[in-house]
């Protein structure tokens, strides 16, 4: 059964103990980072329908169903990745999380995401608008190495205009940089 | 006549400001028009521009009305270089003569006098142009009083989120909209003549450049590419805009040509490179870039292929320069550790000097007379706008009433 076959891959891309599989060239045009996807893209040979599990992360389900996304109890309800000061890329707390995005994106050839870029208010506006897009694009390539597709993702940039937290303290700035990963 | 919403407070200075005594012009035939009393627009006017240092009215020894009222003596010991007089006269048609004396106390003699004629409407703009002569004659600096000034201000909480596009005059008052937007507005820049507007707007749902005509209204998209399309700045001509696009991958400075939409790259790198802004010859720019790891100022021609020249060494964050109308001195933002001020970067020595404590400034751009920076600033919890003098020596806040004002922009001329 696809199903079974399916939670047994991810049982082993979430120990860590997968053999690692280089990209499929196809999907990811980019091979720079060749042990980026461990090794769950190989599960995705029949992306699209009916591909579920009930495998538990941290307490949540990990599944791609069409509508895992709107399930509070899976993984993929979170939708946001966030960033250290200054920086681009995706910290550890977070490769999981853009991984499960990036594989339901594949199981999921219908599915497509915005990603919304954003810094917090410290430095100055047009430079925070390029940082935050380069926080999208750290995002939008790990999802690729997953088996995402490039026509299903695209980026915008806020910089420092959309925050969520209006503090000036570390912790609403902490709260404001972040990439949302918005289903369209 | 429109209320200002800008509340402007000097709120530091005065030292080796020029004494100057602004008698209140008489009226003849009218009461004084709200909103339009020229001395006082006059008074203010000169006062901002952190290079004078009007008496209070309160504490003015004379009050003379005629040229022949003036006694120099009393004058000259009271210690005022400089009075000026006037009068405001209603005439049968509704308009307004408006006259003024400057009178230099040393020369004993006047030196400026002028006639306008006004109408409700024009008064204070009469009263800026006033400001503007009595500047250069003393200074021998152009005057900007009589040009405009743009800004974005902001209106949101948790659930809305409402960007106007604002220009108003140089004090503040007879602000107009000239864009509202539930999506960011970003990165005003006035054309060289003050004819139009550069600015990066969302309402399509992506970053796209516009310029806009701020008496016709017509705007026009210039740039909507995919990813960033931002930082516009007008070429010294008016016939170019410098632009940040990451088209290509990275974000990189291009230049558009208006005439024919022809796009030249002019950098390309892995880093950032943005907030390009030209120098008076229009021949160079100087561009933010994280190319060294962390931003840094950088100098480029945009004629020749040329290697950047790295002009900022101190701190971990030097961006967004705004060069001065001489092409002499760079204002930008510099920060270190937590705190983000505004600084002066002297180009011939090399030498900073940073003017204001921040934590948060951003956004500096020079006055079009070099006297004053315009900058973003946090007050409270409150974005207001602020102006230090080149000197770093005066200091005023200029303060929205109804949300967050940020990113000024300042016409070097009124259109």
């Amino acid at each position: 059964m696809k199903k079974l076959f399916f939670i047994s891959v991810l049982a082993l891309s979430i120990a860590g103990c997968g053999e690692r599989i280089k990209p499929d060239d196809e999907t990811t045009g980019d091979s720079n980072l060749d042990d980026a996807g461990a090794g769950a893209t190989a599960g995705g040979i029949n992306a699209g329908t009916g591909v579920g599990g009930t495998a538990l992360e941290g307490g949540k389900l990990v599944s791609y169903e069409e509508n895992a996304i709107n399930d509070p109890n899976n993984v993929l309800s979170e939708k946001i990745v966030y960033f250290s000061y200054d920086s681009n890329s995706v910290s550890d707390d977070y490769v999981e999380l853009v991984k499960h995005h990036g594989k339901y994106l594949s199981f999921n050839a219908n599915a497509s995401v915005r990603l919304e870029g954003h810094a917090d208010e410290r430095g100055t506006r047009e430079y925070n608008v390029a940082l935050a897009e380069r926080r999208a694009q750290s995002v939008k390539q790990l999802m690729l190495y997953e088996g995402a597709g490039n026509d299903q993702i695209s980026i915008i940039s806020y910089g420092e205009e959309k925050p969520v937290a209006f503090g000036h303290d570390d912790e609403s700035m902490s709260l404001n940089r972040r990439v949302e990963i918005v289903y369209q | 006549m429109a209320q200002a919403v800008l509340k402007i407070d000097i709120t530091e200075g005065f030292e080796g400001a020029l004494p100057i005594a602004v008698i209140p012009f008489q009226w003849h035939g009218s009461v004084k028009v709200p909103n339009g009393d020229v001395s006082a627009i006059v008074m203010s006017d000169l006062a901002r521009s952190g290079k004078f240092s009007p008496v209070a009215e309160k504490d003015l020894i004379a009050r003379p009305q005629k040229l022949a009222d003036v006694h120099y003596k009393t004058w000259r010991i009271a210690g005022m270089d400089h009075i000026v007089i006037g009068s405001v006269t209603k005439q049968t048609d509704g308009t307004y003569q408006v006259q003024f004396r400057l009178i230099d106390i040393l020369k004993a003699k006047q030196v400026l006098g002028y006639n306008f004629t006004a109408t409700d409407k024009t008064l204070r703009s009469v009263a800026h142009q006033i400001s503007d002569y009595i500047f250069t004659q003393i200074t021998g600096l152009p005057g900007a009083f009589s040009s405009r000034i743009a800004y974005v201000t902001l209106k949101r909480d948790k659930k809305t989120y409402k960007s106007r596009l604002q220009v108003s005059d140089t004090d503040g008052y007879n602000p107009q909209t000239l864009l509202t937007s539930d999506e960011p507005i970003m990165s005003p820049a006035w054309s060289p003549d003050g004819s139009q507007l550069a600015y990066v707007s969302f309402e399509s749902g992506q970053a796209e450049i516009f310029t806009h005509n701020i008496r016709t209204g017509v705007r026009k998209s210039r740039s909507k590419s995919k990813g960033l399309n931002g930082s516009p700045a007008w070429s010294p001509d008016g016939k170019k805009l410098v632009m940040t696009l990451s088209k290509d991958g990275n974000p990189d400075i291009y230049v558009l040509n208006l005439a024919d939409n022809k796009l030249q790259r002019v950098t390309n790198h892995w880093s950032i490179d943005t907030e390009a802004v030209w120098l008076p010859d229009g021949k160079s720019i100087i561009y933010t870039s994280s190319r060294s790891g962390k931003p840094q100022l950088y100098k480029q021609s945009v004629i020749a292929k040329s290697k950047p020249e790295r002009l900022t060494y101190e701190g971990g964050y030097n961006a967004s320069a705004s060069v001065s109308a001489d092409g002499k001195s760079v204002a930008y933002v510099h920060g270190e550790g937590n705190i983000y001020r505004i600084a002066v970067l002297e180009l011939a020595t090399k030498s900073s000097r940073i003017l204001t404590d921040g934590p948060l400034d951003e956004s500096p751009v020079y006055a079009p007379n070099n006297s004053m920076i315009l900058f973003a600033s946090q007050e409270k919890r409150q974005a207001v706008l602020a102006a230090v003098s080149v000197d770093g020596r005066q200091k005023q806040r200029l303060a929205f009433t109804d949300g967050e004002v940020r990113e000024p922009s300042w016409a070097a001329v009124r259109y």
